[in-house]
């Protein structure tokens, strides 16, 4: 006979009280799990999506132009001074201290370029980077080579070029490699061709007119990486793209600070539930703790009883409400994703943190009780039966 | 030498003007292995005294000493430990914990004792063994009589080897048949060397008994 076979033979013969108790703790449990596992994947659902958004850190050269734009509509600028972006300056952006949360660097060179007696803006860029910084594209045929250029779905239709055509770019003759389809955005009445390729054709080797970087934004400090990267490009005006995200990261956030606080409720009423139905339980077993103390358990023996009751029944609880609660979270995750894309993944530290929190939320319920049940006097527990 | 020694031992109740004498300048001695009884009329202070010699409830003031150790100059926790070396107790109503069966209600004072399941096991079977009942260890006390239960809680009583054991009434609330086969086995520990103190309203059964402690009004009329 031990002490934990009597705390477990106990709980056994009170199955109503122990599943009272095992539900209280549960309902607090999987509330807990189910809010930080939905505020866990919709926060993954942002990032991954901002990821998905392409770059969202732009390199552009610092002016001290005014522009003078209204409504779209641009009136010209007054040009103080424009400092160039140099090619061999990018080295530096994958030295910064956040380097390994770089997931791409764009290097893009633009100008304006005659085809077939059009005014055309053509762009020199990485096409290796290009999968990750736009990866919405959706190329017919394939990516140009050295002496190929690639059209957005404006530019084809416009100019009504195909695939394999020849064309004259500023005298130098290009051949279509592919054709993008239509992305809804400024690439669709772009020319894309090599880096190399354009900054020849526009005669800027060695120079850069902005810079797209994709950083891998799950809990990366993009501001941070923002300063770092001016740092090692004086010269260039960095930017984050993040407005978009920024909102919805700020709900999120004000969602979650109002989840913990329905949290805390929970547990706190799931706690109020042991400390009540442990003190109904000591008050129905005083002539059982009575018998225990006559028979020489010290004060220690009959708490460590009933806080083994609540190790068992919160564990248990800690236990199921972790599924429970992911399982709310999957449920709720399918009423309020907008793209039902969120995953809730499976976190060993949640589930571990479920049963470690039950648990303590299971002993501190149970300490005054237990204190209770300690300082029972056995000649006045025998007496009153 | 004596083993058990009261000495002016007090106890009251209530506080004010509202004070209950409960029993009043105690004294006596008792020697190893002897059987006393204690008789008198309901609220004469049997229980109380009892329960005082039970290590459970602290005197008023006086001495209660058992073996050289004045059990109640020590701190509450050994006054548990005391319990458990010195004294078994059976209560009238047997007291046995309704959940656990007959051999782990027998195996409960050996909770907190440093041994082997198996060790354990075997001194609860034996205890059993000496009260006849141990065709039934894996029943529940629901399932057994009255004078069944009575012997469980003998055997509680005496399965960590106490010197000292306290009987609440054992037979109270037993038929005449069985009480005697329980007051033969009580008469038998003592006569093994375990000391036995019984209160108890029956003639029949204090004449077991081989010293009379006679209460009236909380105090001892008949040493």
């Amino acid at each position: 006979m031990t002490l934990k076979e009597i705390a477990f033979k106990n709980l056994m013969r009170r199955k109503g009280k122990a599943a009272f108790i095992l539900a209280g703790l549960i309902i607090g449990v999987a509330t807990v799990v189910a809010i930080v596992s939905f505020v866990d994947a919709m926060t993954n659902d942002i990032n991954n999506k901002l990821e998905k958004y392409g770059a969202n850190i732009l390199i552009v050269p610092r002016t001290d132009q005014l522009t003078l734009t209204y409504g779209g509509l641009s009136l010209g600028g007054v040009s103080f001074e424009m400092h160039e972006i140099r090619q061999q300056d990018l080295t530096g952006i994958r030295s910064i201290k956040n380097a390994r949360n770089i997931a791409a660097v764009g290097p893009m060179v633009l100008g304006g370029v005659e085809v077939m007696e059009e005014r055309i803006l053509i762009a020199g860029i990485d096409f290796n980077a290009s999968g990750i910084l736009k990866p919405w594209w959706k190329v017919s045929g394939i990516l140009p080579g050295e002496h190929e250029i690639l059209l957005g779905a404006e530019v084809a239709r416009v100019l009504n070029l195909g695939i394999g055509k020849i064309v004259y770019v500023n005298n130098r003759m290009l051949k279509v490699s592919g054709i993008l389809e239509p992305t809804g955005s400024q690439d669709d009445q772009l020319v894309f061709a090599r880096l190399e390729t354009v900054q020849a054709l526009l005669n800027k080797q060695g120079f850069l007119s902005m810079v797209e970087v994709a950083a891998l934004c799950t809990a990366c400090p993009i501001g941070e990486m923002v300063r770092q990267i001016s740092q090692v490009l004086p010269t260039a005006k960095v930017m984050a793209i993040q407005q978009v995200v920024k909102g919805r990261m700020e709900t999120l956030a004000q969602f979650k600070k109002f989840s913990f606080g329905v949290s805390g409720v929970v547990i706190l009423i799931g706690g109020l539930v042991v400390l009540v139905t442990m003190m109904g339980s000591i008050r129905e077993r005083t002539a059982e703790i009575g018998i225990f103390r006559a028979i020489g358990f010290r004060k220690s023996h009959v708490m460590r009883i009933v806080f083994l009751e609540a190790v068992i029944v919160s564990g248990v609880a800690g236990i199921f409400g972790y599924f429970f609660g992911v399982g709310f979270a999957y449920l709720g995750l399918r009423f309020f994703s907008e793209s039902m894309s969120p995953k809730i993944l499976t976190d060993v530290q949640l589930a571990i943190g479920s049963i470690i929190g039950a648990i303590l939320v299971g002993l501190l319920a149970s300490a005054y009780p237990a204190f209770m049940a300690s300082r029972l006097d056995p000649h006045e527990a025998l007496r009153s039966l | 030498m004596s083993y058990i020694t009261a000495e002016g031992l007090f106890k009251e109740y209530g506080n004010g003007g509202s004070v209950v004498t409960a029993i009043s300048d105690i004294n006596f001695k008792i020697n190893t292995g002897e059987f006393v009884g204690i008789m008198g009329e309901s609220g004469a202070g049997k229980s109380t005294l009892l329960s005082i010699l039970g290590a459970m409830n602290v005197p008023t003031s006086g001495r209660y000493i058992v073996d050289d150790i004045d059990v109640y100059a020590l701190p509450q926790e050994q006054q548990a430990d005391f319990r458990r070396e010195f004294l078994g107790f059976v209560f009238q109503s047997f007291h046995l914990v309704p959940y656990l069966t007959v051999l782990e209600n027998v195996m409960l004072p050996l909770t907190t004792v440093k041994a082997g399941r198996k060790k354990k096991q075997d001194m609860a079977e034996d205890a059993l063994y000496s009260v006849g009942l141990e065709g039934k260890i894996h029943r529940l006390p629901s399932q057994i009589s009255g004078g069944e239960k009575e012997r469980v809680a003998i055997a509680r009583a005496i399965v960590n080897a106490p010197p000292v054991l306290l009987a609440d009434e054992p037979t109270g609330n037993l038929d005449s048949k069985t009480t005697h086969e329980v007051m033969e086995l009580l008469q038998q520990l003592s006569f093994d060397g375990i000391t036995i103190i019984m209160v108890t309203h029956s003639a029949e059964c204090a004449e077991y008994a081989q010293k009379i402690l006679r209460l009236s009004d909380g105090r001892l009329v008949e040493p």
